[in-house]
């Protein structure tokens, strides 16, 4: 390749908000049900039938907003995206395009060199979902399920400020955090509550002009995104090299296949023809509206690795991995709450919580144990009623089962012994069943001493203090 | 049929392409006879023409109306009132097949 091409990427990011109804009806909006079990004449496109808004999507839309620095439209309103689609039973979807809730706003993400940049958000708006096809594999049909039809979902649509793979996740994952901290979505991409369409162009390195771009839909998970840049990247590069011109068209994603296809034809004309949705009245929102939203807000991400540097010291690497996940920042502040030291919270979570959620394949958001008995158990290592090994086996146990630690110690009988005669008797027996390693420590190889602790721990079935077994040892080796 | 009917001596501005006609046929999904086109074409033309009269107007200084009603926020609270109705939705269906509608095969 003899030029030096740059890429060019704006995302359209699709997210189901965390409402209990449906954007425009009654309906239910839990995730799983049995077919059109979860449906009425709105969602479902009846003839006759009105749209009446649902607050809470509002508010939502407009608490995103403000988290990512958009202006909040105080007069804002619907409109009709009409397209024939069997998904979509009223043949049009309402949505926002004259009008959308939120505009002009930004987020800033750390680019892979380093860096910081801001990613502009030219708008958010509310719309609602479309229903789910299945392929009925027996028959020449495909069946339609209107249970996701009418979801509330807001599309956030990026400026074209990305420049790679690395920025567009930096960018979703700030995305994703924000959202989750506000409570606005769980934004799996895996379950399909956060969607991203990927538009991209190329052009040559220097250039100020945009190239065509495309639009590629289907990607679900970080990496399929990460696969389809490069992937269209190498497609448009080699079309401009063999001297021909990329086309603006919407592509489909094949994961499996790791490649794109043209997904609508020229019969499918993406010609919309919006107009103002005359079912639905504008939606005014005032200053003591807007006021209350704000005040709702949470303290997001950001503002929360400031003040968990300054409030409890703690290192960045603790920060950045507590409050990557709102759960896991809420359990870490109730346990300090309670009077636990900031960094031995951190630890816990950090390395057990951490270890035990890989080796269980659980989501951090699944976490159950109370900071109550996190806090206790810190408390006992503190007094040294139980050593650092009993710990981490009780640690499991409030991870799996929420038990109290002080009672489970007491009943399971795991406090340590520090008794100095009872330590004493059993360590004397160690030192003389293992000679070789005291010739070693008098030697000057001091690592032989660990492996004297061990043995003790083991006499003492592992409920020994160990800064006292320590202690006991070098003065009965006279060191 | 015919919306606007016109003298003899009207003659219409706007003048519908064969082009746009394929078109408007796609996006409404229909399928239309020549006979139905040429008609088609008269038609929207008038309408066009009809619509062309607000253009007259002088709209300078008007706010663009949003809605018919003075009226604004009318909302829901987010509390689920519906409950399982898909046997009544369902009847809706032309044809059903496992609880949902069946529609012809469709790929995304």
């Amino acid at each position: 390749m003899s030029k030096e091409y740059e890429t060019v990427i704006g995302l359209e990011v699709h997210v189901e908000l965390a409402t209990k109804t449906k954007i425009f009806c009654g309906c239910s909006t839990a995730f799983g049900g049995a077919p059109n079990t979860h449906t009425c004449p709105v969602c479902t496109g009846m003839p006759g039938s009105l749209p009446v808004l649902n607050k809470q999507v509002v508010e939502y839309a407009a608490a995103v907003g403000i988290a990512t620095g958009c202006t909040i439209n105080r007069f804002c309103r619907f409109d009709r995206k009409n397209y024939f689609y069997p998904d979509n039973p009223q043949n049009y979807q309402i949505s926002q395009l004259y009008l959308p809730i939120c505009q002009n706003g930004g987020i800033s993400i750390e680019t892979p060199e380093g860096g910081k940049k801001t990613v502009g958000i030219h708008e958010i708006h509310m719309e609602e979902d479309a229903g789910k096809l299945v392929h009925d594999e027996w028959g020449e049909a495909s069946l339609v399920d209107f249970n996701r039809s009418g979801v509330p979902l807001i599309e956030i649509v990026s400026e074209p400020d990305m420049r790679s793979a690395e920025e567009v996740i930096a960018y979703l994952e700030k995305l994703r955090l924000i959202i989750q901290y506000l409570g606005a979505s769980d934004c799996k991409l895996n379950e399909g509550s956060m969607r991203a369409d990927v538009n991209l162009s190329v052009r040559e390195k220097g250039s100020s002009e945009f190239g065509t771009r495309t639009e590629t839909k289907n990607l679900n998970s970080f990496k399929a995104i990460a696969r389809a840049i490069a992937n269209e990247r190498e497609r448009q590069i080699d079309i401009i090299e063999s001297g021909e011109k990329v086309v603006q068209e919407t592509r489909r994603w094949d994961d499996t296949k790791e490649y794109s296809y043209p997904m609508r034809s020229k019969e499918d004309a993406q010609d919309y023809r919006y107009f103002p949705e005359p079912d639905l009245v504008p939606v005014i929102i005032s200053d003591e509206w807007f006021n209350e939203i704000k005040a709702k807000q949470p303290e997001l991400r950001d503002e929360k690795m400031v003040r968990y540097k300054e409030q409890y010291g703690l290192p960045d690497y603790d920060i950045d991995i507590i409050t990557a996940n709102k759960k896991l920042a809420d359990i870490f502040e109730e346990t300090v709450s309670l009077g636990s030291s900031p960094k031995k919270v951190s630890n816990w979570l950090m390395v057990e919580t951490m270890y035990l959620l890989k080796e269980k394949g659980m989501e951090p958001d699944k976490v159950t144990f109370s900071p109550a008995n996190l806090a206790k158990l810190i408390k006992l290592t503190d007094e040294r009623v139980i050593n650092g090994n009993v710990a981490k086996e009780v640690f499991e146990k409030i991870f799996d089962e929420d038990i109290d630690p002080e009672a489970y110690v007491k009943e399971n009988g795991l406090m340590s012994v520090s008794d100095e005669g009872e330590l004493k008797a059993v360590i004397e027996k160690v030192i003389a069943a293992n000679p070789k390693s005291v010739e070693d420590i008098n030697s000057g190889k001091l690592k032989a001493m660990g492996f004297l602790v061990g043995q003790t721990m083991k006499e003492m079935k592992g409920k020994a203090d160990p800064a006292s077994v320590n202690k006991i040892l070098k003065e009965l080796l006279g060191i | 049929m015919n919306f606007f009917k016109q003298g003899d001596f009207y003659i219409m501005a706007n003048i519908i392409s064969d082009e746009t006609i394929e078109y408007v046929g796609i996006l409404a999904k229909l399928e239309l006879s020549e006979d139905e086109k040429e008609q088609a074409k008269k038609d929207m033309g008038s309408m066009l023409d009809y619509i062309d009269k607000l253009g007259e107007l002088d709209t300078s200084g008007v706010e663009p109306m949003s809605h018919v009603f003075p009226v604004n926020n009318i909302f829901r609270e987010d509390v689920v009132t519906n409950g399982d109705d898909s046997r009544n939705i369902l009847s809706n269906a032309p044809e059903e097949k496992d609880g949902s509608f069946v529609v012809p095969k469709t790929f995304d």
